[in-house]
């Protein structure tokens, strides 16, 4: 098991230091002097100045010597300085990235607990109307984009019914948890559709299997049976699934970032990438790339643990 | 990247013959535009504003008077295009690294399934947005960007089905009459590996042609006055707020549609494609 876990965590380190490297070389090679942002005004540009800028952000040096200089302070917690706001890159995510977490957790308990129930319900009803209708609408709400959804959602629930505000991220806990619950709605909607589609699936093959039988002839109730051992043996594909939704949804909520006016940490990538700020367009790529691997890897690992079955296997 | 629709049991035929009309009719649409529209996509009127459904205008019209049906039909032909201009350069690259990796197999193997990873670890936009970082933005720079995060994917199939088809005893045979390795992949395994990467496309085709709406209405790839479908959503987006919904949501009910019907037309090729001899 510890093999397994330094292996996983081994290729996600490699990875990760991959992915720096992409995303350094491609900062460094966009068109434009970073000069040119960093002085902003061109009246200010003299060449004293423009040699003092240069010492400063390491321009004059060979790349890799740069990609040591930030990978260096970046293993420190330290990304830089933000060429816009002339603040701490760190200092400008902190309280964007509540916002977007707060997002994706509540998206993610919206989807998990709508997505699994559907999942569950379409699985027991299977062939019925319940069933066709469950898979039809989630199908369909996964084939529209999700600003799409949002701005439904906006129309009616706050510009028809005025139960929540047009946009804003809200301040406080309660307020936060209220302002965001349309964004997250809109999220989740469209990760039903796979969550219940492999809830179901899962359900379905687990459903025939001998001990299922056997606890059904004891006259187990039917709840029981489906809780106890249906479901709970579907839990491996169920989680994976919700695992990988999620990964995704970390570097997903641009563009209902978007919709809903939402200082989030991707708004803040659209706004770096349009006003050139390179040292917050390198944190914040590389926090989503992070993330992601940190939620896939966490899954992976946790596996063993939720399905007992496959724990013999990774041992080996 | 959004998880791929697996077919959900079997459908029935006539959905599948209304999704494959409903697929001729969008490409129609896209090729005869300027015949078909009554409009000019472009065609400002400021005395009809936010009109409702009318004989005159059947989807009404926008915050500048354009009329809605015609600016769809017309953007029909850049969201399509882009969708396919995206598959194409992700097949390329795909299908490259997928045959060479199942071809070499070994360490070769070994470091394209790493690149592959790193890629996948880039979920969705982020390729894009490194693109547009790079390269600055345009409908051109989209399209690469996000063919570069749909490449892994079909990379991976790929793969998987090449290897085995370089099982098959033909690929031996070719080999012994002393046929180079990239002949042999060019002229024989890569055209039958076509018909069954062609239904997966089709499904896939959905999702790029969702992705590329999302980077229009982000207003990384097409500008005005395209009226390509994400971008007439993002143009549409001010009005929904003083209670204007139809502008935004027509076009996004073209995107869902086409992606539905790809996805069903999609399903059955696969299926139809993927039975082999």
């Amino acid at each position: 098991m510890m093999t397994v876990v330094a292996r996983r965590l081994g290729a996600m380190v490699l990875t990760l230091v991959l992915s720096s490297v992409v995303i350094f070389a491609a900062m460094y090679a966009a068109p434009g002097d970073p000069v040119t942002f960093l002085i902003g005004n061109p009246e200010n540009v003299t060449p004293e100045k423009v040699a003092a800028v240069r010492a400063q952000y390491h321009l004059d040096e060979p790349v890799w010597v740069q990609y040591g200089l930030w990978a260096g302070n970046v293993v420190q917690g330290d990304f830089g300085t933000s060429f816009v706001y002339r603040q701490p890159v760190t200092d400008l995510m902190g309280p964007r990235l509540g916002v977007t977490l707060t997002l994706v957790a509540m998206a993610a308990v919206l989807f998990v607990l709508l997505g699994v129930s559907l999942g569950v319900v379409s699985a027991l009803k299977r062939g019925t109307v319940v069933d066709s209708v469950i898979t039809g609408v989630t199908t369909f709400l996964n084939s529209v984009p999700s600003f799409v959804i949002a701005l439904v959602l906006v129309s009616f629930f706050a510009v028809e019914l005025g139960w929540f505000d047009v946009a804003g991220a809200g301040t406080g806990f309660g307020d936060r948890i209220y302002h965001l619950t349309l964004p997250a709605v809109a999220l989740a909607l469209g990760a039903l559709a796979v969550i219940s589609r492999v809830t179901r699936q899962t359900m379905l093959e687990q459903r025939t299997l001998d001990h299922v039988e056997a606890a059904r002839s004891f006259g187990l109730a039917p709840h029981k049976v489906v809780l106890r051992h249906v479901l709970r043996n579907s839990l491996g594909p169920i989680v994976t699934m919700c695992g990988m939704v999620l990964a995704s949804m970390l570097a997903g909520t641009i563009v209902i970032e978007k919709v809903f006016g939402l200082n989030g940490v991707g708004s803040l990538l659209v706004e770096a990438i349009n006003t050139h700020d390179f040292p917050v367009v390198q944190a914040i790529l590389l926090y989503m790339v992070a993330a992601y691997m940190v939620v896939t890897t966490i899954v992976d690992l946790a596996y063993p643990l939720i399905d007992a079955r496959t724990r013999e296997r990774s041992r080996t | 990247m959004t998880v791929l629709l697996r077919p959900a049991g079997t459908r029935p035929a006539w959905l599948y013959r209304i999704c494959a009309g409903i697929l001729v009719i969008t490409v129609a649409a896209a090729v005869f535009a300027p015949i078909v529209a009554p409009y000019e996509p472009s065609a400002a009127d400021f005395a009809a504003l936010w009109q409702p459904p009318s004989l005159e205008h059947w989807l009404g019209t926008d915050h500048l008077g354009r009329d809605i049906l015609s600016r769809v039909i017309h953007g029909a032909q850049p969201s399509l295009l882009g969708a396919i201009a995206l598959l194409a350069f992700a097949t390329v690259l795909g299908v490259l690294i997928g045959v060479v990796a199942a071809w070499k197999r070994g360490w070769v193997d070994t470091v394209l399934a790493r690149i592959t990873d790193v890629m996948f670890a880039f979920p969705g936009l982020l390729f894009v947005v490194l693109v547009i970082a790079v390269f600055g933005r345009g409908p051109a720079t989209a399209v690469i960007g996000m063919g570069l995060a749909f490449a892994p994917v079909i990379a991976k199939f790929t793969r998987a089905v090449a290897l085995e088809e370089l099982a098959r005893p033909y690929v031996d045979a070719y080999r012994l009459q002393g046929v180079g390795g990239v002949e042999l992949c060019l002229r024989y395994v890569v055209p039958n590996l076509l018909p069954t990467l062609a239904g997966y496309l089709v499904v896939l085709f959905g999702d790029g042609l969702m992705s590329l709406a999302a980077l229009n209405f982000l207003g990384f790839g097409a500008q005005p006055p395209s009226s390509e479908w994400g971008l007439m959503v993002e143009e549409s987006r001010a009005g929904v707020i003083q209670g204007y919904l139809a502008p935004a949501i027509i076009p996004g009910l073209a995107i869902a549609i086409v992606v539905v019907a790809t996805n069903v037309v999609g399903v059955r090729l696969s299926d139809k494609l993927a039975v082999r001899p």
